[in-house]
């Protein structure tokens, strides 16, 4: 039996994408209220192991529990209802194209709450000032630059208050002021809403200032290598790769 | 003229009795000198020299650019098989440099393809598999588009209104030019073709009767479907795969919202909807424009023309060309988003995805106005 202490539970997870293995073996934790980060070099297979935490991707083997519920087992309207507790901020934003932001980040508020539509704008125009684009809701996301699309799918990502926020690369493309600012967000919204936080990223900078935990996928094992906060990783893991990425150095680092 | 060919650069072999081989290279080995291969040099080395590593010797080198780096790499290969050690001292820091930049990450033995090898009885074994497979995905497709459907006349169906406006407009009012226009030609080609015919005979006023039951009950609803196919379904196809690569259909599944409802229902409803409505114009503009030619070419007045289209055509004939309208707009709905959903993730997916749509509508119309004409000929409709 899963122990309820932890928000997410990873167990024996094994990803493929037909023949080709992308990860295998992958056991890990995230606790409630936990910042985990999934690093790991281009190609090693982060997003694929989103895809299948937030169902996108059915694991070749291996279970993922949310709380106790195994998201594999359990019935689809139960699913529906444990999906609608994720937020998720994908690595391109994936803004609806048709839509304006404010529509964007008031469909899920339509579709899942009660509000009425004085209600919505009131929290659309909140969601969006908490990204730093407030008075932009009638824009479509084509208006607006990349990062600006990036953090309007942030906006979306919190419209229903998730108590799991997912990230996919989401400092990826962006300036250092701007992707410094996304960082502080990250954080307030774990300090202020308890909210647990599993990000993808290889950015340093995201990985040191907001990781509580995190685990490290190596692309020629094919598996997670490392397990730990980042920063204590960087001080004691005695894997040449894991230092090699961690301090972005050229030569491989002799063990520790 | 100067010359930029094999004079430039310079190859020299010394074999030493300690089993190295010197390679020495002097002046400019650029690509487009037309530098050695590798493999000829290679062939140099014969087993009785008994050559167990490779060294170089560039003082003399000129200039160079990729075309060495290739060389050394290639050469490099082929030691490797031979388990010949290669020395790279002799050569500039910077060649060194490269090569071990473009040697730090191994090759990936997994990625490689395999080369396509296959007997035809497993060519035609892996189609059949292919064909069944899609086969099976536009089955599951038209079911859940069904019960979508079914959803939808039950008001548990989650769609926004303005999509569905939207898409009507799209589909309905935006059509009218293009349907006009084909409508029309395709009457006067209709009326042409019969009237040549028909004033052989002096009858030429039942090209009204040609026309009117050409366009009603076949032309007007075929010719409909294949534009829509065209305009329509293929800006589905690439509407829903740009979605898909942009990742905006995995947000609407992981926020729990079903693409089905909210993107394909909507689409689906707008064309059953405005098929029969761009039907009845077409029909209409048909019969029009063979009025044209008859008054035309053939001195028939119009009066007399649409006195002769009222008594040819039944309320049969109408309700022929509505029934197969409804479903070649679910054919077309269907086909696009099929396709659309199906889309992989690049661009070029997103053009291949709209010519498929484009395809599999038409030859779906077709095959289906093929099996209606058998049914309503047999129930004698």
């Amino acid at each position: 039996m899963v122990a309820s202490e932890f928000h997410i539970t990873v167990s024996d997870l094994k990803l493929a994408y037909g023949e080709f293995v992308i990860q295998r073996d992958l056991n890990f934790e995230v606790k409630h209220g936990e910042i985990f980060i999934i690093m790991g070099g281009s190609g090693c297979g982060k997003s694929t192991l989103l895809r299948a935490m937030i169902g996108l991707l059915k694991p070749v083997q291996g279970e993922i529990f949310y709380d106790n519920l195994n998201f594999e087992l359990i019935e689809p309207t139960e699913r529906d209802q444990l999906m609608r507790r994720f937020g998720v901020l994908y690595q391109s934003g994936a803004l609806w194209s048709s839509m304006t932001l404010g529509e964007n980040v008031a469909l899920p508020l339509g579709e899942f709450t009660d509000l009425n539509a004085n209600q919505i704008r009131e929290v659309v125009s909140l969601k969006l000032s908490l990204v730093g684009l407030k008075g932009f809701e009638d824009f479509y996301p084509s208006e607006l630059s990349g990062g600006m699309q990036k953090r309007a799918g942030l906006a979306r990502a919190m419209a229903l208050d998730p108590e799991i926020l997912f990230f996919d690369e989401p400092t990826g493309g962006l300036d250092p002021v701007s992707a410094h600012r996304l960082d502080d967000l990250i954080l307030e919204l774990r300090e202020s809403l308890g909210t647990t936080v599993v990000v993808v990223t290889h950015e340093l900078a995201t990985i040191f200032a907001v990781g509580d935990n995190s685990i490290f996928l190596d692309s020629d094992t094919k598996t997670m290598i490392a397990e730990g906060n980042p920063k204590t990783l960087l001080a004691e893991s005695n894997n040449a790769k894991v230092q090699k990425f961690l301090t972005r150095s050229e030569s491989t680092v002799e063990a520790k | 003229m100067m010359d930029l060919g094999s004079h430039s650069w310079d190859l020299e072999l010394n074999f030493s009795t300690t089993g190295t081989l010197l390679i020495q290279i002097s002046g400019s080995w650029k690509l487009q000198n037309h530098l050695p291969s590798s493999i000829k040099v290679f062939n140099q080395i014969k087993p009785e020299n008994f050559i167990q590593r490779i060294a170089f010797d560039s003082k003399k080198l000129a200039n160079w650019d990729t075309g060495l780096l290739t060389f050394i790499s290639s050469l490099n290969g082929q030691c490797l098989n031979q388990g010949i050690v290669m020395d790279l001292q002799g050569l500039p820091a910077g060649v060194r440099r490269l090569l071990k930049l473009a040697s730090a990450v191994p090759e990936s033995k997994e990625a490689s393809k395999t080369p396509q090898t296959a007997s035809f009885f497993t060519r035609v074994g892996l189609a059949l598999i292919q064909f069944l497979r899609a086969s099976k995905e536009t089955l599951e497709f038209i079911g859940e588009a069904f019960l979508t459907f079914l959803k939808f006349f039950t008001g548990k169906a989650r769609y926004r209104m303005s999509d569905l406006i939207l898409t009507i407009q799209e589909c309905g009012a935006q059509a009218l030019p293009i349907v006009s226009l084909i409508s029309l030609l395709v009457g006067l080609i209709l009326a042409f073709v019969g009237a040549v015919q028909l004033k052989q005979f002096g009858a030429q006023i039942y090209v009204a009767n040609l026309v009117g039951l050409g366009m009603v009950r076949e032309m007007g609803t075929m010719m409909t479907a294949v534009i829509m196919a065209g305009r329509t379904g293929a800006a589905f196809a690439a509407q829903l795969g740009t979605m898909q690569v942009n990742q905006e259909i995995d947000a609407l599944k992981t926020l729990g919202i079903s693409p089905m409802e909210f993107l394909v229902l909507p689409r689906m409803i707008a064309l059953m909807l405005m098929m029969p409505l761009l039907c009845l114009y077409s029909d209409l503009l048909g019969i029009l424009g063979g009025a044209l030619v008859s008054w035309g070419m053939l001195d028939i007045s119009l009066i007399q023309y649409f006195n002769q289209t009222q008594g040819a055509i039944g309320i049969n004939d109408f309700l022929v060309g509505l029934i197969k309208s409804v479903i070649f707009g679910v054919i077309v709905a269907i086909s696009g988003c099929l396709r659309g959903m199906q889309c992989g993730n690049s661009s070029s997916a997103v053009g291949n995805s709209a010519t498929s749509a484009v395809v599999t509508a038409i030859v779906l119309v077709i095959v289906w106005d093929a099996i209606f004409a058998i049914i309503f000929n047999i129930v004698d409709f």
